[in-house]
């Protein structure tokens, strides 16, 4: 039994013939469509790493089937960049050091990415931190995280009042 | 995980109608049913996928003044929905100091409601769990269980049940409207999920195929929005569950306490309304000794059921903690750290 | 070679020195887009998928598994268990030193832990292999577990930790004790803890006739070469790993383990790539842990608050079939004078995975119980915990009498009290709220770990361009390899960054030793730096003895590297170029090698002149709510001396790092195990609790300056496991100090401190 699902994924639609219900969003990303950048840390929805934006929103893709997000639209790590030009989170983790082994990184990213999006946590580094604690990081990374996230924060508010003005 | 049918109905009907079949299971977010997929813990046959279905996601404004919340509305979305956070602070609240972002923005309102327990012993399938395997015993009882229920439980259970958002929806008197093949019944949140007592494995109301299609909030439970608190004392400052927790909900008329809600999370297989402790309150000045008397009070009938005697202790003070901070009234803005004991006491308080 | 290219140009180049500067990490941009690639996510062509199935209980033997039932799964391709698996060369349960641990490789039946390995189901997806390795529903003879502490059988010990003696002593203690003005005796218990680095144990693993290449996250990639060339009865050159990037190591990833030996044999039974990546509850058994520890310490002093005696004594636990004991009580040798000192380890074994060298071990579970003793004597004595660590602050190594190789500890003290604010402490406990009325305690730890240096080799290559290649076979696990230790190659090549091919990773590359014992930048850094000083005294031959060149009869040691030059020492004027120098030798490129370590890694131990210690001082603030005991750490100030700093951005992040364990050691990880089964009952993130974003709000860490002349040329000693020392005791005192309550059993939880009201 085949079931075909549409998605769109770091802009670009693809219609894929899934083979087992079973899929999550986690695996066909990473052992289907070789975009390995959201990771497994514990594929039950407790460490984060595997953060993606679905619908414009963070969610944990290894909680998530596949086959149930027919026609979403998907926003990876490896769709944050634009080209060769970092994204102003991913900027501001190398600057902060806001990693170390790398590997909770990317879903911090994305999350990092998906909080300023929602608005919720501002410039208050106490909400950053209770916000990004869906992120967990063994090496311990808090501080240049929470750094990184409110100075993207800065520099995407910068931005947007450009834009409008 | 089991390899399983994938349904994907057109309408309500449908679903109920697909969910019937035995070993079937409704599939809102999954971040509840696929985590225990994955453990092993629940096998089913087939998964009834609800999400595409129209109309589910809403929060309307009834005619009466009552609200009413889609089974699908996500957990986020309700939290941050101004008007309704702003009239139901304590809810939004509750929400806020559960899980995490990510799984806030993905769980559904009826997902929540059918959480299931996170006693270690149900979620090993090595262990023996009345719950998961009725009759094979409770392995949790001679076990690790400094977390387990104080109140309500059976020599069958002795599990919790781990919802924040349940407890103050059980505070205010949250209906559930279910659809089931004999058409729609609604039922009070407080009435929904069973105690252990024998059959543990039966938590909830819900007959074969029977869907929450919703949550009711009556109008009254707005009246609360300027004395609503909801607090969760927990072993990590975020992302964890609660050891306890409470919901207060206060009417004050002239330093009076007019009308009074308490429910508590974490002590029992359900959200635990404490009534008894409410009458206590009606008619008394808002103080220190009287949120103790009440506190007393909804505890009276807690008992240990393992190494968690701690809790019953911790439980009374919740209570009154929360009692006092929802007498102290609700903050303008949502603490930064929703639900902690570490969410300042001290900021503005909302002009409701 | 190694194939791992930085794609992008690093963000922060340094003309000039290297050394000292805090360049970004070299593998950020990698990092932050999702382009490094771990183990897990390779995908070579062909590669099928294998989840094992591990025992749930914790001793007895496996009496069925329904095989059939697993391979009528659709896409199940073959199971893999004791009755079928292929022949080793060797015996996993041979083992022929102490760095050598026995693994289970399904060679019996027989159980010994829960989680251990006892089948491997392969299949074309890995929703395939998962489900056919839940099909096949082991039945077993169960025997009862022998669980913790008070139920294992009792060993006496000869040696802890890789072969440290169990027993020390210098002076006569007890008749110190006995003398002693005042004294206590208190026991602390510290849990099992599991590393949990965010990325599991995984392998990708490929056979081409007896060739084995993997992609496996490895802490000692020469050692894992080893122990696999051994079992499988080849030449270690047939086998090839990458490691470019560990998800975390922590110690857990130094020897390979038993999971991804299974994966190569999994590979070679199929005739095909196999990838194996563990799942979350499949880390609490197979791959390591810090064992539990009860220790007694026993603490006198004289009528002015001098230690005279101080006994350290640990119980502590290890598997029923192999070595490794916890060397709790080694902080003891090391931090206080104290006229007489013992220390001691008793040992108990119990149905349970071996447990393996965790960040700090020893030092992090002996820490908490000496810097809360040392607490509790201070208090005795009524004078300030700082003032009394200070009073019997070790100017000599205590336990051996040697004199300190560097020891900046006091002015770690000073700098981490003084940015604190310790002298607004009051002495007495449950004196500070804040305006929300939680209480507030403020705590201190002595921070220690030894300046451990294992061996290393490393290549260099000048080449006519002007660039230069620098080839070591180090381990990245997130302390910033990739970057530090360019930055030595290119002040040893005498090269800006920019200049420099850093190539690092990879087994065919010269052998770096173990990325542990917080010895990996000292140890590969020297043999990086003896390479560079290797090919640059070729270079400087070759000028220096050719007339044409402007620093012609300089000499050897008349010549410094630097920008891609020599310049003469006496007449900075006169230089010429790399590029210039071989150019008119005729030659394409020159090579140097250099070692780098000390020819016993446990010279720090005992075998020189000098005590060489890296030490700090750690400050912490917690709050706790006085009725709910809910507690926070809400400021962690630490000042480390630990010789040279090469990058000082990546060593304040193994700072934070420490620290953030150090409060996690004392307030959230344990690992819960069912009293009956044997079974950890938190096998997983949500309920094995590591501190969250919320739960660290403020660290701060002081790079106290130290030169250290002995402990190696370039003056390091490693940062990687400090800061979990003295953070733990340091939040442990901070929670006495708030609410006047002394918890022994760790980590602290609320429930303890609940007082009746």
């Amino acid at each position: 039994m085949a079931f075909s699902t549409t998605l769109t994924i770091n802009g670009v639609k693809r219609t894929i013939a899934l083979d087992d219900p079973r899929v999550t969003l986690l695996d066909l990303l990473r052992e289907r469509l070789n975009l390995t950048g959201a990771k497994k840390g514990c594929d039950r929805g407790q460490c984060g790493a595997c953060t993606i934006i679905v619908d414009g929103r963070r969610i944990n893709s290894c909680l998530a089937l596949a086959i149930s997000h027919d026609g979403a639209d998907v926003l990876t790590i490896e769709g944050l960049a634009q080209g060769d030009r970092l994204h102003p989170v991913q900027e501001a983790f190398i600057a902060h050091d806001g990693l170390q082994c790398g590997f909770c990184t990317p879903g911090q990213i994305m999350s990092a990415f998906g909080l300023i999006q929602e608005g919720q946590a501002g410039d208050d580094p106490e909400r950053v931190r209770e916000a990004m604690s869906g992120n967990l990081c063994r090496c311990g990374a808090y501080r240049g995280i929470t750094e990184a996230v409110l100075e993207a924060h800065k520099t995407l508010d910068a931005l947007n009042r450009k834009e409008v003005a | 995980m089991k390899t399983f049918d994938y349904v994907r109905p057109a309408s309500v009907r449908e679903a109920v109608s697909a969910a019937a079949a035995p070993g079937a299971a409704y599939l809102a977010a999954g971040t509840n049913l696929l985590d225990l997929m994955k453990g092993g813990v629940t096998r089913p046959d087939r998964l009834v996928d609800i999400t595409h279905l129209p109309d589910l996601d809403r929060i309307e404004n009834l005619a009466d003044g009552s609200v009413r919340i889609g089974a699908l509305v996500r957990n986020a979305d309700l939290a941050h929905d101004r008007d309704f956070a702003r009239r139901f602070p304590a809810i939004a609240e509750a929400l806020l100091s559960g899980a995490s972002a990510q799984l806030r923005n993905a769980a559904s309102v009826g997902g929540n409601l059918l959480q299931r327990t996170r006693c270690a012993y149900f979620y090993d399938p090595a262990s023996a769990c009345n719950k998961r395997n009725p009759g094979s015993g409770c392995d949790a009882r001679g076990g690790d269980n400094r977390l387990h229920a104080i109140l309500g439980w059976s020599e069958s259970c002795i599990a919790t049940h781990p919802s924040d958002f349940c407890v103050a929806l059980v505070a205010l008197d949250a209906v559930v409207e279910i659809e089931g093949r004999a058409g729609r019944r609604e039922i009070p949140l407080e009435a929904f999920h069973r105690l252990p007592g024998d059959s543990p494995d039966r938590e909830s109301v819900l007959e074969p195929g029977e869907m929450i299609v919703a949550v009711r909030l009556p109008a009254e439970a707005a009246r609360f929005a300027a004395h609503a608190r909801y607090l969760k004392v927990r072993d990590r400052t975020s992302y964890a569950f609660a050891i306890v927790s409470a919901a207060a909900a206060l009417r004050i008329e002239q330093g009076v306490i007019a009308q009074a809600r308490i429910a508590m999370g974490g002590v029992a297989l359900k959200p635990w309304r404490a009534r008894e402790a409410e009458q206590i309150l009606l008619g008394g000045r808002a103080d220190t000794a009287l949120f103790v008397r009440a506190a007393t009070a909804a505890l009276a009938e807690a008992k240990p059921s393992g190494d968690n005697g701690f809790k019953i202790v911790l439980a009374r003070r919740v209570v009154a903690r929360a009692l006092a901070l929802a007498a102290a009234g609700t903050p303008e803005r949502m603490p930064a750290l929703p639900g902690s004991p570490f969410a300042a006491a001290s900021g503005v308080l909302a002009h409701v | 070679m190694s194939e791992i290219a930085l794609t992008q140009t690093p963000i922060h180049i340094r003309h000039g020195s290297n050394i000292g500067q805090p360049l970004t990490r070299r593998d950020g941009v990698l990092k932050v887009t999702g382009a490094a690639k771990y183990a897990a996510d390779q995908h070579p062509p062909g590669m099928l998928y294998a989840v094992l199935a591990t025992s749930s209980i914790a001793r007895g033997r496996v009496a069925h598994l329904d095989v059939a039932a697993a391979k009528a799964h659709p896409g199940v391709v073959d199971v893999i268990t004791p009755a079928n698996r292929p022949a080793l060369a060797l015996d996993p349960d041979e083992k022929s030193n102490p760095f050598m641990f026995r693994l289970d490789l399904l060679q019996t039946d027989r159980v010994r832990y829960a989680g251990q390995p006892i089948a491997i189901v392969i299949a074309q997806t890995l929703e395939a292999a998962t489900e056919g390795a839940s099909l096949l529903a082991p039945r077993y003879e169960t025997e009862p577990a022998r669980v913790g502490l008070d139920d294992g059988e009792s060993t006496a010990l000869q040696v802890v930790g890789p072969g440290f003696p169990a027993q020390a002593q210098r002076g006569d203690v007890e008749t110190e004790l006995a003398a002693a003005k005042k004294s206590i005796t208190q026991t602390y218990e510290t849990p099992a803890q599991y590393h949990n680095p965010m990325e599991p144990h995984a392998i990708v693993a490929a056979w081409e006739g007896d060739t084995l290449s993997i992609d496996t996250p490895s802490q000692g990639m020469a050692m894992a070469q080893g122990r696999l060339a051994g079992l499988f009865g080849i030449a270690p050159e047939k086998i090839h790993i990458r490691s470019p990037f560990l998800g975390g190591g922590f110690g857990g990833k130094g020897m390979i383990s038993g999971p991804q030996v299974l994966g190569a044999i999994a590979a070679r039974a199929v005739g095909r790539p196999v990838k194996l990546v563990l799942r979350r509850d499949q880390m609490y058994g197979p791959v390591g842990h810090r064992a539990p520890t009860r220790q007694t310490l026993r603490l006198g002093t004289d009528g002015d608050g001098a230690l005279v005696g101080l006994d350290h004594h640990t119980k502590t636990m290890s598997s029923t079939f192999d070595d490794f004991f916890e060397p709790a009580s080694t902080p003891s040798h090391t931090l206080y004078a104290s006229t007489a000192i013992a220390t001691s380890h008793a040992g108990v074994r119990a149905d349970i995975g071996t447990p393996i060298f965790m960040r700090a071990p020893g030092e992090a579970p002996g820490s908490i119980a000496l810097e809360s003793a040392i607490d509790e004597m201070a208090q005795a004595c009524g004078m300030d915990p700082l003032a009394f660590r200070l009073k019997n602050y070790a100017e000599v190594e205590p336990i051996s009498g040697k004199p300190f190789s560097s020891k900046a500890l006091r002015e770690c003290y000073r700098q981490g009290a003084e940015r604190f604010g310790w002298e607004r402490r009051p002495l007495a406990p449950r004196q500070m709220r804040d305006r929300d009325g939680l209480l507030v305690g403020w705590g201190v730890g002595t921070a220690t770990f030894p300046a451990v240096m294992f061996a290393a080799q490393a290549k260099a290559v000048l080449r006519r361009d002007g660039s230069g290649v620098m080839e070591i076979g180090a381990h990245d696990m997130g302390q910033g390899a990739w970057t530090a230790l360019a930055q030595i190659a290119a002040d040893g090549l005498g090269l800006d960054l920019d200049r420099l091919e850093f190539r690092s990773g990879t087994s065919d590359l010269p052998d770096a030793g173990i990325a542990g014992g917080s010895g990996h930048t000292a140890t590969a850094g020297m043999a990086i730096y003896n390479a560079g000083a290797d090919v640059i005294a070729k270079l400087a031959d070759l000028a220096t003895n050719d007339d044409h060149s402007p620093l012609f009869g300089a000499g050897n040691a008349g010549v410094v590297a630097r920008g891609g030059r020599l310049f003469r020492r006496d007449d900075e004027s006169r230089s010429e170029s790399f590029s210039d120098i071989l150019a008119r030798a005729g030659l394409a490129q020159i090579e140097g090698r250099g070692a780098g370590g000390r020819p016993n890694p446990m010279e720090a131990h005992g075998q020189s002149d000098y005590a060489m210690h890296a030490h700090g001082a750690v400050f912490a603030e917690v709050k706790v709510d006085p009725e709910l005991g809910q507690i926070r750490a809400t400021r962690l100030v630490g000042a480390f001396a630990a010789g040279r700093i090469i990058n000082p951005r990546m060593v304040r992040s193994q700072y934070y790092g420490g620290m953030i364990w150090g409060v996690s050691f004392a307030l959230h990880e344990q690992a819960i195990v069912d009293r009956h089964s044997g079974r950890p009952m938190n096998a997983n993130f949500a309920e094995y609790h590591i501190p969250v974003n919320a739960d660290v709000p403020s660290l701060e860490a002081i790079l106290v300056e130290e030169d250290d002349p002995h402990v190696n040329a370039l003056g390091i000693k490693g940062v990687g496991e400090i800061g979990i020392t003295g953070s733990a005791g340091a939040v442990a005192n901070a929670v006495w100090h708030a609410t006047g309550i002394r918890v022994r059993k760790f980590p602290i939880t609320l429930d303890r401190l609940l007082e009746p009201q």
